[in-house]
């Protein structure tokens, strides 16, 4: 029998074939999924802001910024046996809830995309191409992964349900 | 500047901050009943600091579908005011403004969603109102953005903003009647700068 895992809102967990991990609602937030398609391990990041640096509060939960939560991650699929050098990522979310325009740096309107923005920034530094990305618009998200095959499920409010 | 830590926030803060929200919300259904033209009845508003996986599950579900008026604030006071219902409750109020009740399962229309902007902006128009009067600090709310979505995904966007210095977020919950039972919940999302400002305006110590 098959698990699926439910990680919440700046969580991480990895899990292997045939289990699945999934989070729900991801708004401005973003979902990275990695694997070693070799080892068949996987997991599941779903992070709230960009950069950890540039944060004055609250850093000791590193599963909130792309930065820290994708390098942990990372290194929790490496202790599981996957190698670096395998890792495909598919990521979705980062949307813009309320299509709201202007402000600063932390403004509603942009952290979706700023979100973005980083994650593939942070995927690039470790190497780990993207396979594929549902990502921006104005809607949530909830997504499940099996790191058995790779597919990534992608459930939205009204819309049919997509595979990437 | 100080740093905020809503963790250490003292009991005097959570008494303010239960004043605000019980006038505001106060303010707020004097409002609704005015443009609904009925009685609008309410309990104490609960003020509540919560994880950021609490709130969902509060709401009914992270997939519990809701709707949400979102604004900016300007001037004094900066930030966001954001005003959440679930989604019959939404279509019970759609229903009352526009004469004609959305059937449940159909999809809010562009109809349907301009007067759940009007409500939400009557509503925290009325609630922001007697915050800048308590405080006598201006409070210059942008026009409202409506959406219609996941609960989770909606809050992402509070969350976000809150998690730029802590990991817990702070809520409103209202419960009125008219006929029947409405949840609406009222998140006020002021920046850092504005915590000091308000309570400094209500003369309430930050005692950190």
């Amino acid at each position: 029998m098959s698990e699926i895992f439910k990680i919440g809102i700046a969580d991480l967990k990895t899990c292997k074939s045939p289990d699945g991990v999934m989070t729900l609602g991801l708004g401005s937030c973003v979902g990275i999924a990695i694997r070693d398609p070799m080892t068949k391990v996987g997991g599941l990041v779903h992070i709230m802001l960009p950069d950890s640096k540039s944060i004055t509060g609250g850093q000791h939960n590193i599963a909130k910024f792309a930065d820290t939560g994708i390098e942990e991650l990372v290194k929790q699929l490496e202790r599981t046996g996957a190698r670096r050098i395998r890792m495909v990522a598919k990521i979705a979310g980062g949307a813009n809830m309320f299509n709201f325009q202007g402000g600063g740096a932390n403004a509603v309107g942009k952290v979706g995309e700023r979100n973005v923005e980083a994650v593939k920034a942070k995927l690039r530094q470790l190497n780990i191409p993207i396979q594929a990305a549902d990502t921006g618009l104005n809607y949530g998200r909830t997504v499940i992964f099996y790191p058995e095959t790779g597919a990534y499920h992608i459930r939205a409010v009204g819309k049919p349900e997509k595979v990437i | 500047m100080k740093d905020i830590n809503l963790d250490q926030v003292s009991q005097n803060y959570y008494d303010v901050l239960k004043e605000i929200g019980n006038i505001g919300a106060g303010n707020a259904m004097t409002a609704l009943s005015q443009m609904l033209q009925c009685k609008v009845d309410m309990k104490v508003p609960q003020v509540r600091l919560l994880e950021f996986s609490e709130v969902g599950e509060l709401m009914g579900g992270e997939e519990q579908i809701m709707a949400a008026v979102l604004l900016a604030v300007e001037g004094d006071i900066t930030g966001y005011m954001m005003f959440m219902v679930e989604e019959n409750s939404a279509r019970h109020l759609i229903g009352k403004i526009t004469g004609g009740m959305l059937p449940e399962g159909m999809e809010f229309d562009e109809m349907g969603l301009s007067a759940m902007q009007e409500v939400g902006n009557i509503i925290t128009g009325a609630y922001l109102n007697s915050l800048s009067s308590m405080t006598n600090l201006t409070v210059l709310p942008s026009p409202p953005a409506v959406t219609v979505d996941m609960a989770e995904a909606i809050l992402s966007v509070p969350a976000i903003q809150f998690g730029i210095y802590g990991d817990k977020i702070l809520l409103i919950q209202s419960q009125f009647y008219d006929e029947v039972q409405l949840d609406g919940y009222f998140i006020l999302i002021p920046d850092l700068e504005s915590y000091e400002k308000i309570l400094t305006a209500l003369g309430v110590p930050i005692e950190m």
